[in-house]
């Protein structure tokens, strides 16, 4: 059965505070190379058939917000 | 004149709206479930605040989709006034029915504190009963309300900005909003102005035990649809 896997971020001009927090948590134990963290959700689909339009369909309609985020989605056979 | 006071699993201030509008207002308030497909009868929602599905996905993200939202939607598109308070708010906005999101606070903390909130819309049928700034509760984590720019110059230039946190003396500074809100902006309104978001609690502030009675000031504009009715 297909898996799909969906990255949802959050879109790149918006403050992630809580990924800031965690960079600065990063910091504190030592890793001064870090620049930023952002924080996202990774969500796992198993479907019976992959249609494009349809796992697109789902993003746009609820698993993403347009008006905060970003998504995009690899298929897994 | 009924209220409909929608519950979801999760909701936790449908009570305050209910008691607010029926015992303070001498108004009536029902309650409908969020699996009800019908708002007949009523002329007026609330959307109380709470953490609808365990803020599960994305707040308000579950209950945008549930059953009673079509006919929310339906009544919102005939132009029956609608408010959404806090997690009522972050519902309206994932639904679509009105502009922006809500996200996590700029401090990363849960707030809960009185604010001062100055009114800027005055005309709208939820605003033009509001004759000065308002102190009004907030509690909430993911109260930071923002939209893109185009979206910011839209809600200006049509004056949909509903309320602005201020400080005491009415000004909008950094210090005086407390979730990184853009253009410290507390609640807005739809296109049409029958809509209101507001991350401000003015149920919990409508009799004098409860601190202050500012809310009133928001609610009372459910006593005018039976007269203009």
């Amino acid at each position: 059965m297909p898996t799909v896997r969906v990255y949802v971020t959050l879109k790149p001009s918006l403050l992630d505070s809580a990924g800031r927090t965690v960079a600065g948590a990063l910091q504190k134990l030592g890793y001064q190379e870090l620049e930023q963290a952002r924080i996202g959700k990774l969500i796992e689909l198993q479907l019976s058939e992959v249609d494009d339009a349809r796992v697109k369909e789902m993003c746009d309609r609820l698993l993403a917000n347009p008006v905060i985020e970003d998504y995009r989605y690899e298929v897994l056979q | 004149m009924k209220v409909a006071v929608i519950r979801f699993p999760g909701s936790n201030c449908d009570q305050d709206a209910f008691h607010s509008i029926n015992d303070d207002l001498h108004l009536k308030a029902e309650y409908v479930w969020h699996e009800d497909t019908s708002l007949g009868g009523f002329d007026a929602v609330f959307i109380p605040g709470g953490f609808s599905y365990g803020d599960y996905l994305r707040c308000g993200a579950m209950a945008s989709c549930a059953p009673i939202m079509n006919e929310v939607a339906r009544f919102v598109k005939e132009g029956r006034p609608v408010i959404g308070v806090c997690n009522g708010f972050q519902v309206l906005c994932e639904a679509g029915l009105l502009p922006g999101a809500l996200l996590l606070n700029e401090a990363q903390k849960f707030v809960c504190k009185d604010v001062f909130l100055m009114p800027i819309n005055r005309t709208s049928f939820w605003t033009q009963g509001v004759d000065h700034a308002l102190r009004i509760p907030i509690a909430h984590g993911e109260g930071r309300y923002v939209c893109d720019t185009e979206t910011l110059e839209r809600l200006k230039d049509g004056n949909k900005i509903a309320f602005r946190y201020v400080n005491q003396e009415g000004q909008a500074t950094p210090e005086a909003n407390p979730n990184g809100s853009v253009d410290n902006i507390a609640g807005v309104l739809n296109e049409q102005g029958n809509v209101l978001g507001v991350m401000p609690h003015p149920e919990r502030a409508t009799r004098a035990i409860c601190g202050s009675t500012d809310g009133l000031q928001i609610l009372q504009s459910l006593a005018r649809i039976g007269v203009l009715a």
